[in-house]
């Protein structure tokens, strides 16, 4: 894993510390507005029997966004986190080399099955990612994705998504 | 001794060989899910509740339970042998424990490790015995006010004693709060945020935002860490064991007082990872030689080994007796409850005997079991260790992404999962607690509704939580802990005022 991370751009900083605090900040802000509208919508006055549904919800997101502001404004004004660095390129590198075959992996479950999506993505990411020889790789997904067919659809009847391949043996 | 009755047949409830054997599967699963970095208690948790959803509540807590006891045990393994603390309570435990390992004596730390965490576990059960069916008894006088009153307490003490930044903390706490709003409304049947998706109309589920903010956020930080193991083999054999626990006597006071704070922490909601700090510092600073602590002094093993299982064992208490979690893992085997169809609360004491006292049974038990199973298989898992990340990661995603579809059979939870999966990873890294997030995602439903129902009962008259002595005591704590960092600081003016006019 760590010469590729390497290869690819090593300890440059991808972002710092203050800017994604800053954006978090904003989003958080912005997640207040707009819950905080959507509850004005829904009613957020103090009725004869307590308050209406969206007075909780409403004041929850004044709350929210009113500490947002707090963390812009420290962030803005009192210089924290100076020269501090949240992932290096690396990092960012590494991070995006097990969220992207996540992605894929969750794709992958709402057309294969998860079974078979589990299958690709572990043989799939000991042998790219890993560098584990092929046949470890395949055998341990093998084993690893029929153990827990075997658990989860055989065991403990827990139901989930299936593929073709799962309807091409009658399950 | 009506307790004492009650415990025996819990005995009898656990003593069959289903659930003895479910009980001992819990407990190699929470040792493995332990020792492996990237998962922890509550993510194990988490991940394998779903094999329980179709067992009846009994065995799936004492599995689910067992789980929790090997996961507080295997976290001492990888602190010890490689310095990488499984848990973070576990944090403290390095400060001592990988010092001794690399001075030769890693088969000693580790039983003193486990023995500590068998004494703390031990005490606190034995205080879960004989206390939360009083307190159960007592909360069942309890109505809405009273339980709001109750919850606020616990949301005020998270903002007013928690460590990290303020704003944050609150941020944390009222994102929790609005997703638990998300849906239908049970009070009104309106539809709140939702934004016209259906998908958001179940609203969203606390387990799925759980797995996704700890077991997937977790995979994130671990790869980009890119972590290369080394650690310390370790064999234990019966001789070191036995000298250990021969010592064990001198160190009375340690484990007592570390049984104590842990027991005092768990119970209120500040958690074992504080209990394991205080429990250290608390030793190393009435020792007499306060400088040989770090560099392999076995009672650093000892304070914060039991400190941090007492509280974790503890926190199920407030969990039993009043619904209300103690810690995150606790939280989860809440969610849990009513997953299986219980209803968390005082009355559990009097409606479902058999799970309450058969959980505490396998407490005893799986903590026993747990300790002779961990002293004896200490190699078997440290060699886990030696197993790549990149056959582990995969697999650990693909556990979550079956725990977060099994809960509602909805393929957008494991979209959301994945969603969580990078709120947790920003959040961890910028310092967003995540406690008091997973404790209002639990909560925040029953608090509203509790709130509510006073209200409907009052006429919309605030002064219901004032109305008499207990529930005006309770929300009058809360007050105090939501101001405490307020009145803390103005006390620390006026003992510095008189101490300047001395001088």
């Amino acid at each position: 894993m760590t010469d590729q991370a390497e290869a690819s751009g090593g300890n440059r900083p991808a972002a710092k510390t203050r800017t994604v605090d800053l954006v978090v900040s904003l989003l958080i802000l912005a997640f207040a507005i707009v819950f905080a509208w959507d509850s004005n919508r829904t009613g957020n006055e103090w009725a004869s029997d307590g308050p209406e549904a969206g007075y909780f919800p409403f004041y929850l997101s004044v709350l929210m966004g009113a500490a947002a502001l707090y963390g812009i404004g420290r962030v803005l004004l009192a210089k924290v986190h100076e020269g501090e660095v949240f992932v290096t390129r690396g990092q960012l590198y590494r991070v995006m080399q097990v969220f992207i075959p996540g992605v894929i992996f969750c794709i992958a479950t709402q057309y294969l099955g998860i079974y078979v999506a589990s299958f690709i993505l572990t043989a799939g990411f000991m042998i790219w990612i890993g560098n584990i020889a092929v046949w470890k790789s395949v055998l341990t997904a093998l084993i690893f994705s029929f153990a827990m067919f075997y658990i989860f659809e055989i065991a403990f009847n827990v139901i989930m998504p299936k593929g073709p391949l799962e309807a091409f043996f009658g399950y | 001794m009506e307790a004492f009755n009650l415990l025996l047949h819990g005995f009898e409830v656990l003593l069959t060989f289903d659930k003895l054997l479910l009980m001992m599967l819990g407990l190699v699963l929470g040792v493995f899910v332990g020792v492996l970095p990237g998962l922890g208690g509550p993510n194990g948790v988490a991940i394998l509740l779903p094999l329980t959803f179709t067992m009846d509540p009994t065995s799936a807590i004492v599995m689910l339970s067992c789980i929790y006891w090997g996961a507080l045990f295997g976290g001492a393994i990888t602190s010890i042998l490689f310095n990488i603390p499984g848990e973070a309570w576990s944090v403290a435990t390095t400060f001592d424990g990988y010092p001794m390992a690399q001075k030769g004596q890693a088969a000693e730390a580790l039983t003193a490790a486990f023995t500590s965490s068998f004494f703390g576990s031990f005490v606190a059960v034995m205080l879960i015995t004989f206390l939360a069916p009083r307190v159960a008894d007592f909360a069942l006088r309890f109505g809405p006010p009273e339980f709001f009153a109750v919850y606020l307490l616990t949301f005020c003490s998270f903002v007013g004693l928690g460590k990290e930044e303020r704003h944050k903390i609150v941020i944390s706490m009222a994102l929790g709060l609005l997703l638990t709003a998300i849906g239908m409304d049970t009070v009104s049947g309106q539809l709140r945020l939702t934004f016209g998706f259906n998908e958001l109309l179940r609203g969203v589920n606390f387990l799925v935002a759980v797995i996704g903010l700890f077991g997937i956020s977790e995979i994130l930080l671990t790869m980009e860490e890119s972590l290369s193991l080394r650690g310390h083999a370790a064999a234990l054999n019966p001789r070191v064991i036995l000298q250990v626990w021969k010592s064990v006597p001198r160190y009375w006071a340690t484990l007592l007082r570390s049984s104590a704070i842990g027991c005092w922490l768990g119970v209120t909601p500040g958690g074992a990872i504080a209990a394991s700090f205080m429990g250290y510092n608390v030793a190393k600073r009435l020792d007499k030689n306060p400088d040989s602590y770090g560099k392999g002094r076995i009672e650093g093993v000892f304070a914060p080994e039991t400190a941090a299982h007492a509280a974790g064992t503890s926190a199920l208490l407030p969990m039993l007796a009043l619904g209300i979690p103690g810690s995150g893992t606790a939280a989860i085997l809440l969610g849990g409850m009513m997953v299986w169809g219980l209803n968390p609360g005082p009355l559990i004491f009097v409606e479902q005997k058999d799970f309450v006292w058969g959980l505490i049974a396998s407490m005893y038990l799986g903590n026993i079991v747990g300790l002779f199973l961990v002293l004896a298989t200490v190699p078997i898992f440290a060699a886990v260790l030696r197993v790549p990340f990149a056959a582990i990661a995969p697999m650990i995603l693909v556990s979550c992404a079956i725990g977060a579809y099994a809960i509602q059979n909805a393929m957008f939870d494991v979209w959301m999962m994945l969603g969580f999966g990078v709120i947790g990873y920003v959040f961890k890294k910028l310092d967003y607690p995540l406690a008091p997030l997973t404790l209002a995602l639990v909560l925040g439903n029953r608090a509203e509704d509790s709130f509510r129902l006073s209200m409907i009962s009052s006429e919309g008259d605030l002064r219901v939580f004032f109305s008499n002595g207990l529930v005006g005591s309770i929300t009058g704590l809360a007050l105090l802990m939501l101001f405490w960092p307020l009145i803390s600081a103005v006390f620390e003016k006026l003992r510095k005022k008189p101490a300047v006019g001395a001088a």
